[in-house]
């Protein structure tokens, strides 16, 4: 171990012990002024986070080749980073008023996200499997935070065995893949593979295991089945950080796994990832059109989305196109993490104990009594179905032509069409809050406010300047290849 | 020679007869206590074997830690005794078929494919003793130090999760 190997997990490095001492100098804080918990883990991602600014442009290999520090993962962390954040910022006020606040709630998610990062840089199937459960383990039982309410302990115990299961799945296939090529490097695997050593067909089935396995993660169709279940019952705001962290973090290992240990196998798995983006994207848009629970609508919308950000993974053969949809890949992420994050805090502000004030028709009356707040709603809908002026557009935009570049037109025509069955269900929620009446009782908290406040903001004003962003995402998958 | 075969026929009828003392007997405590013996005895084959390091991790993993857990539930849970159980009308049926199937692999891979006993490389000398135990930790703490350290987190997590999911705050009510 040298320096050098820790200077490329500095930043994972230094929230771990931040982490740690979290949990002991929650001790000394005494009930009820949890807010001082929220701040130092706030001022520990910020930290973090420009710690892993500074890391922007540097790359390297640490750890015998189980880290790998790149554009890529300069990226991911900063965007993991920054959503954390948000979350805390959702969380704040939320965990008070539902009578949930314990230290160890901001502890768990400094956890998870330590694990997140490290999926975006692990260069080993061993650390992506490490990294899975690091940050799925802290989620689990944030799910289930809200104990003994019967629905916080079901959504956590779901997630959990689904959870285990689906593990099950990428060790699985991850020990096929060992046995196909004796390596978990991924870099070790790639020159198996070209020195023809490798036995193709245990490695087609392993990285199969290894897809459905990420596929639970990320709530792609058919693996979706908890979703719905454990986003309605997790505290919301979890449910707000689970939706776009374990996305991430997910596509992300997904993009790296894929795109670098397995190459090779483009002609075997695009027509897989193409049939699951397809199913996920139909499956999640039409199944949310019959909901009435606001948590249960956007859970569908997550689950649609997630087929959307799946199709950036279906050209990952063909090298010229590859670059293009990984960037567009990143940038949806962003966008989604944005609108995401806004759209669970109006839902939170909405939120009332027992559960009440989550129904659609709640937010009737919504924009006559509180016009900023369904006005952040407005954009945050029109963000998720694709209208301008926002950011969901440009994302879509961004994948559609990266998409046709690689000649998946169908995949493109699919997508654009399950667009306008989610304007459907989407604008529906906006019509409640405009032309019904109602008596809608929403929470004014400073720190909910800003954060649904600034994540609407910058859904409206990245549109009208994406190309810096996009610029980024390029570049910083320029370094992946 | 001699000796390792007599002392393998002792230890096999041991493994066979505690196993067979597992499935049948209907406290689910002594249940228990016979795979441990089992697995103690499956530990020593593994001496037998020259595999020093994986004897060790069946005593302590399985005998030891597994086992302990699983007396724990089982007194916890007061299910010492097992209530008669209804048995499903397909399950007999099936077990037989698979058991039938299970035997007629091993029959084939034991008559038909078995090679000639020259043809199977007897380990190397070096291969599972000490020095080999000794090269295991230096790859663990080396090459596979960040997933060594890794795991320790996780663990430290999962414990700080179960301990929030069961421990009652003050005042709380249940």
């Amino acid at each position: 171990m040298t320096l050098s190997d820790f200077n490329t997990l500095l930043p994972l490095i230094v929230l771990t012990v931040w982490a740690c001492a979290l949990l002991i100098v929650d001790l000394f804080i005494p009930k009820g002024r949890k807010g001082w918990t929220a701040l130092l883990a706030v001022f520990g991602l910020a930290l973090t986070l420009d710690l892993t600014l500074a890391q922007l442009g540097d790359s390297g290999a640490g750890f015998s080749g189980m880290i790998t520090l790149d554009g890529f993962s300069t990226f991911v962390n900063a965007l993991l980073l920054v959503s954390a954040m948000l979350a805390i910022g959702l969380a704040y006020g939320y965990v008070k008023r539902m009578g949930l606040e314990r230290g160890e709630f901001y502890s768990l998610i400094l956890f998870s996200v330590t694990g997140m990062m490290l999926m975006a840089q692990a260069a080993d199937l061993v650390i992506v499997f490490l990294a899975l459960e690091l940050l799925s383990i802290p989620l689990y039982v944030l799910a289930a935070f809200a104990r003994p309410k019967v629905d916080s302990e079901e959504a956590g115990l779901k997630y959990f065995l689904l959870g285990a299961f689906a593990a099950g799945f990428v060790v699985y296939g991850i020990a096929l893949v060992y046995g196909a090529t004796g390596a978990t490097a991924l870099s070790a695997i790639v020159s198996a593979v070209a020195a023809r050593t490798a036995n193709l067909t245990l490695l087609i089935v392993g990285a199969a295991l290894i897809l459905v396995g990420f596929g639970f993660k990320v709530a792609a169709v058919p693996f979706h089945m908890w979703t719905p279940d454990v986003y309605q019952g997790a505290p919301t705001a979890v449910t707000a950080f689970m939706a776009a962290g374990a996305k991430i973090a997910g596509f992300a290992a997904l993009l790296r796994v894929f795109s670098l240990a397995f190459p090779s196998l483009a002609a075997d798995l695009t027509p897989i990832l193409w049939a699951l983006s397809a199913l996920t994207m139909v499956v999640g848009n039409l199944l949310a059109i019959s909901q009435t629970n606001i948590k249960r609508l956007l859970a569908y919308s997550s689950i649609a989305h997630a087929g959307y950000i799946l199709m950036a993974f279906v050209p990952f053969g063909s090298q010229e196109v590859q670059s293009v949809s990984v960037a567009a890949g990143l940038f949806y992420l962003v966008a989604y993490a944005l609108t995401n994050f806004g759209s669970w805090g109006v839902v939170i502000a909405l939120e009332q104990k027992e559960g009440r004030g989550l129904e659609i028709s709640d937010y009737a009356g919504l924009g006559r009594k509180y016009p900023a707040l369904a006005a952040a709603m407005t954009i945050f809908m029109l963000s998720l179905t694709g209208i301008p002026p926002t950011l969901g557009l440009v994302g879509k935009f961004y994948l559609f032509r990266a998409v046709m570049a690689g000649g998946f037109t169908g995949l493109a025509i699919i997508g654009v069409l399950t667009s306008l069955v989610s304007a459907y269900y989407y604008l529906r929620v906006v019509v409640t809050m405009y032309m019904r009446e109602g008596e809608p009782e929403a929470l004014r908290e400073p720190w909910l406010n800003f954060t649904w406040g600034l994540t609407a903001i910058a859904t409206v004003v990245f549109s009208f300047v994406p190309s810096g962003l996009f610029d980024w995402a390029s570049q910083a998958v320029l370094k992946l290849f | 020679m001699t000796v390792d075969l007599i002392l393998f026929l002792i230890l096999a009828l041991v493994a066979v007869a505690t196993a067979a003392g597992m499935l049948f007997s209907r406290n689910a405590v002594y249940s228990a206590l016979f795979l441990v013996l089992n697995f103690a005895s499956i530990a020593v084959f593994y001496l037998l074997l020259g595999a020093p390091f994986i004897a060790m991790a069946q005593i302590t993993v399985y005998a030891g830690a597994i086992m302990v857990l699983f007396l724990f539930v089982i007194m916890l849970l007061g299910a010492e005794q097992l209530a008669p159980i209804k048995v499903l009308p397909w399950q007999r049926p099936l077990a037989i078929g698979l058991a039938a199937v299970l035997v007629a692999e091993t029959a084939y891979l034991l008559i038909l494919r078995a090679k000639p006993a020259a043809d199977i490389i007897p380990p190397a000398e070096t291969v599972n003793t000490l020095g080999e135990l000794q090269r295991l930790g230096m790859a663990l703490f080396n090459q596979y130090l960040l997933p060594f350290e890794v795991t320790s987190i996780l663990l430290l997590v999962a414990m700080v999760g179960a301990i929030v999911l069961t421990k009652r705050e003050k005042g709380e009510r249940e």
